[in-house]
């Protein structure tokens, strides 16, 4: 009978079918900016799957991921833009697309990247597929904020200019409808957008206070708040910009880090009114709500980038400062928030801790880690 | 050595004075691509500031990128590193500027 050897053939098989198949659901990517590099994590097995080389300068490198969580768009500062698989580690496709980069978004449907230019100012937008160009959008300034609303749509702001742009893809990929805002602010050095794709906030570092753009409003509906903030106390010298993504919305507040303040802003999300602050240990760069948005941890500019803070959303009091070590640039939870992964850039290695107990889980070799990305950012809005 | 260093800085107070040692001088050309790094890119090839590689930078006053360094450029994202250093260091991040090809 035939039956049999099929039968044999396929036990032999079946093993090594398993080992070759596997989700992408827990893996990530840490950026090794000095080395152009990317390292593959595993976070169920705590460890180091492989490296991906040969990206460029991966100075502020970020990245998005394709909807089925296998492949990532990498955003150098060199303009380059790499399309790599996670699960062959290996360079799909790449293109150098301008002289200077800051990030990039990929559009709700998965079909186009986006990429934010310093030089030349401006957004291109690539095929998620071949990464052809399709768009070209000059803005006449550094661009910066980039994110991914709903409907085919990027909203991204401008450093020189002080404006936002609203591109919208739905109708013609090659020919977006262009909506630009002016007088959002001087200078802003970042924005977010609520995960719900409805509200983008762009800090702003030319003056004091943020400005809103609530997309859901037709035309968008543009609201400066806490025009005063900082005003009543000399500045003090911010030697790295705060980053605005993962500004989540905790418990119906922002959690803003200040500029030129060390300071975390309470926001009431509805009236947009200051409720609060919280002293801090330095220039807050990143706030990150955890997960479960219980806790915001905070990590900070130079000479205070061993520290990280964890503050109560209740209370707003400080709960614990920790000192993974020197250069914590980054932190990434994982999706339901019960680990936290920390690039330590100066001590070459990635730690790993339990958000409750704080207590470190383990740690992963990496050279000089930067961002620190998870899969399950494919499915978020904004990132 | 370190802790040498420290008491001859702690000794000699704020006016520590003198070119930097081959320590801190490590420690200044990391700070140089990572904290500058922040703004003006790794390979000092500009980013939000502008490109700070020795070309770019050709024909500037070593002197005068110093006080830049040390005091910020008001109206702009540059800010004054003067409480985290020395003068002299300041300087020496100028010359290192101005005569380091990058990449």
């Amino acid at each position: 009978m035939m039956l049999k050897p099929f039968l044999a053939a396929l036990m032999i098989a079946s093993p090594a079918l398993a080992d070759a198949l596997r989700g992408t659901g827990d893996l990530g990517l840490v950026v090794e900016r000095e080395a152009g590099s990317l390292l593959v994590v595993d976070r169920s097995e705590r460890a180091a799957l492989g490296r991906i080389e040969g990206l460029g300068d991966l100075s502020h490198a970020s990245l998005v991921y394709s909807p089925d969580e296998r492949f990532a768009y990498v955003f150098g500062r060199d303009g380059g833009l790499t399309k790599v698989d996670i699960l062959t580690r290996q360079v799909v496709r790449r293109v150098v697309q301008a002289g200077n980069s800051i990030g990039g978004a990929i559009s709700d449907d998965g079909r186009l990247v986006a990429v934010a230019n310093y030089e030349p100012g401006g957004v291109k937008v690539f095929d998620a597929e071949t990464l052809e160009l399709v768009a070209d959008v000059p803005m006449g300034s550094k661009t910066v904020g980039i994110a991914d609303a709903p409907g085919s749509r990027f909203v991204v702001a401008t450093w020189d200019t002080g404006e936002v742009w609203i591109l919208d893809h739905s109708a013609d990929p090659a020919q977006p409808a262009v909506t630009t805002l002016e007088g959002i602010g001087a200078n802003p050095y970042d924005a977010l957008l609520t995960g719900d794709g409805r509200h983008y906030i762009v800090g702003l570092f030319g003056e004091k206070g943020l400005t809103q753009v609530d997309l859901w409003q037709d035309p968008p509906k543009v609201t400066r708040f806490l025009p005063d903030y900082g005003k009543d106390q000399p500045d003090l010298p911010v030697y790295k910009m705060p980053h605005l993504q993962g500004w989540t919305l905790a418990d119906g507040l922002f959690a803003l880090p200040a500029v030129g303040l060390h300071q975390l802003l309470w926001v009431d999300a509805d009236g947009l009114a200051e409720i609060g602050r919280t002293e801090l240990a330095g220039q807050p760069v990143f706030a990150l709500a955890r997960p479960d948005q219980r806790e915001v941890w905070v990590n900070f500019a130079p000479p205070d980038n061993d520290k990280l803070q964890v503050v109560d959303v209740l209370t707003h009091e400080v709960l614990d400062t920790l000192t993974p070590g020197k250069g914590v640039l980054h932190m990434e939870f994982a999706p339901r928030g019960r680990e936290v992964w920390l690039s330590v850039r100066d001590e070459n290695r990635v730690e790993i801790r339990d958000t409750r107990t704080r207590e470190v889980l383990g740690e992963i070799e990496a050279r000089a880690p930067s961002g620190i990305f998870f899969t399950d950012r494919a499915h978020r809005t904004g990132l | 050595m370190a802790r040498l260093a420290l008491l001859l800085v702690l000794l000699a107070g704020t006016a520590a004075a003198g070119p930097p040692d081959a320590a801190r001088q490590d420690q200044l050309r990391h700070l140089v691509r990572q904290d500058c790094g922040s703004c003006h890119g790794l390979r000092l090839t500009g980013g939000l500031g502008r490109p700070i590689t020795a070309q770019a930078l050709a024909g500037r006053d070593a002197e005068d990128l110093s006080g830049v360094i040390l005091d910020g450029m008001p109206g702009t994202a540059m800010p004054g590193w003067r409480p985290l250093l020395t003068e002299d260091e300041a300087r020496w991040i100028a010359d290192y500027l101005l005569t380091t090809e990058t990449q």
